[in-house]
């Protein structure tokens, strides 16, 4: 299949991009960022999604599937201005191109965040859910923005296939992604008198998540998730890090500060309370399941990231 | 401590081999916790326990009954019983009130023991899980209860009834009798409550907010099974919440029989 990838030179994206290629699929990717190795089978373009050049790519390579990797989140883009530039309006352009160009199949890869984190929220949500506690973490709006966006692809196109996972954190070889990036310094900070429980799988199982997608087509929203969920306290002594407990007031002071890591204030309620999904229904329409479990996948990341001083 | 080590090997859960379940519920808290509370439910308190096999030993189940006063001991002390006198024992998780989990530490503690903020989806969650459920229908109302209103009932939440019709899940009804001995109310502080995050505080006759040693009867009824999907009509479903309501007033009356506090044949 000829399956093109916005977003391709992301961490993540790479490996999918390099898996299919491995598979047989012929792989086009697109990328505003650089990505200077790119495996044979790949054919990469560095422009911006949402410039005319990226729609000469759809327009001459009428790709069958397209793997929307192109989101960022509040750690990764500079200001606010850009990451809803690149959130919504990359996501806009990516399903006009789709629907212009006859692609038969798109998904769009979100994350489990949609769902926001609070003390009234549940443990487990599915898919029928809204998202909630969105007031308490603005800088989210916009990624919850292009999951709904994408979603009504579902009824504006129906020729066209949609699939809009929503992702679970990822830790794995890259280091990159909001839990891994958070992780990543020797001292982890957490909220004191809150243990919130994360949801993550193994890069590898992600991008074998995305691969199911591709050969499955799943039309309609799904949750993404491997093994169960741990605690931030156990997934830091498994990772020999040391967990900080700091009162709520003083964190907010000390994020990018002090080895902790730097998040948006709103992040906040991300490490007081749990974000969890019930991935059935992605796993029963693609017969996707995980590899590794919780205990081996967080070892494998402390292992290729011991926790720098 | 080894009987509790014991027992919690012998918990039906799914825990990994970091001893987490996959509602993040923790072998190593429920440890802590129970080992706190087998002094209390053994020692402090005197809880004689009627008709424990009416308790199904697996599968779903909702254990629905009154709060006898003050604060929620009922709650604990219904999960101490379950851990302690059944075999297999068995993990009871409540539908707890929103506010213990904006509260730091006891948020954490409710929810590595698995007593969750009851939700609809919670609920529903939990039972197709075959675990069992505890749920007091009468909410923080029912633990606001003044001694003198102690074998009362008030008002019943409907919920529990459409989860329960939805997920085919018996209600196992209990009437518990002591918590009014153990913390006699005189009166409620809502004002300081909503400052610390809390529906209210209760003052008793001594003042503290703490419960006194005291005898807990806690009977136990045959399980009720009612047919439905759990989207009937308002009036159907307020039917059967009344059965319940009429069980559970029956066996409050029996707890006060067992006590000596009303004679063989006489009504409260």
């Amino acid at each position: 299949m000829k399956v093109l990838i916005p977003g391709a030179a992301g961490a993540l994206a790479r490996q999918v991009a390099t898996r299919l290629a491995a598979q047989g699929h012929q792989v086009i990717g697109l990328d505003a960022r650089p990505w200077s190795d790119v495996p044979k089978g790949v054919d990469f373009h560095q422009v911006d999604v949402r410039k005319r050049a990226a729609e000469e790519v759809f327009r001459r390579k009428k790709p069958q599937v397209v793997v929307h990797m192109a989101t960022v989140n509040a750690l990764s883009a500079d200001t606010s201005d850009e990451r809803y530039r690149i959130n919504l309006g990359g996501t806009r352009a990516v399903f006009e191109h789709c629907a212009a160009y006859g692609v038969e199949h798109v998904i769009f890869v979100g994350r489990h965040s949609f769902y926001g984190a609070g003390p009234d929220t549940p443990l487990y949500h599915t898919e029928d859910e809204p998202p909630q506690a969105l007031a308490a973490f603005p800088e989210l709006a916009d990624l919850v923005s292009a999951d709904l966006f994408a979603a009504n692809a579902l009824w504006r196109y129906p020729k066209m296939t949609t699939s809009v996972l929503r992702m679970v954190y990822t830790l794995g070889q890259s280091g990159q992604g909001t839990l891994a990036r958070f992780m990543r310094g020797k001292r982890v900070p957490k909220i004191l008198g809150f243990d919130p429980l994360f949801h993550f799988l193994h890069e590898e199982d992600a991008v074998s998540a995305i691969v199911a997608a591709v050969e499955k087509r799943p039309k309609g929203v799904f949750n993404v998730a491997g093994p169960q969920p741990l605690p931030l306290t156990t997934i830091a002594k498994l990772a020999h890090r040391q967990v900080v407990p700091l009162p709520e007031m003083l964190v907010a002071g000390l994020l990018g500060r002090a080895g902790l890591p730097n998040l948006p204030v709103g992040a906040i309620e991300h490490i007081k309370y749990p974000i969890v999904v019930d991935s059935r229904r992605f796993r029963e329409a693609t017969g996707f399941q995980h590899r590794l479990d919780e205990i081996t996948t967080v070892r494998a990341y402390a292992e290729a990231f011991p926790g720098r001083a | 401590m080894s009987d509790i080590q014991d027992r919690l090997d012998r918990l039906e859960l799914p825990f990994d081999s970091e001893g987490l379940d996959p509602f993040g519920i923790s072998k190593k808290h429920l440890k802590v916790a129970f080992t706190a509370f087998s002094a209390l439910y053994q020692r402090y308190f005197k809880v004689h326990n009627h008709g424990l096999s009416n308790v199904p030993a697996r599968g779903r189940a909702m254990l629905v009954g009154n709060h006898s006063g003050g604060i929620a001991i009922d709650g604990g002390l219904v999960i101490a019983s379950m851990f302690f006198e059944l075999d297999p024992p068995r993990l009871v998780q409540s539908m707890v009130e929103k506010f213990l989990h904006r509260l730091p530490m006891a948020s954490v503690w409710a929810a590595r023991c698995g007593q969750f903020t009851g939700l609809p989806e919670h609920a529903v969650r939990l039972l197709e899980d075959e675990r069992l459920l505890l749920v007091f229908p009468e909410g923080a109302r029912g633990t606001a209860k003044l001694f003198k209103e102690r074998y009362s009932l008030v008002d019943f939440g409907t919920g529990f009834m459409r989860q329960a019709l939805q997920t085919k899940t018996p209600i196992i009804p209990f009437g518990c009798v002591g918590g009014g001995d153990a913390m006699p109310t005189v009166a409620n502080l809502y004002k300081l409550g909503q400052l610390v995050g809390a529906p209210y505080i209760p003052v008793t006759s001594y003042l503290l907010p703490v419960p006194k040693p005291a005898r807990f009867d806690i009977c136990y009824g045959k399980p009720l099974l009612f047919e439905g999907t759990g989207a009937e009509d308002d009036d159907v479903v307020i039917g059967y919440v009344d059965q319940v309501k009429a069980s559970i007033a029956a066996l409050i009356e029996q707890g006060r029989r067992e006590r000596g506090e009303l004679a063989a044949g006489e009504a409260a």
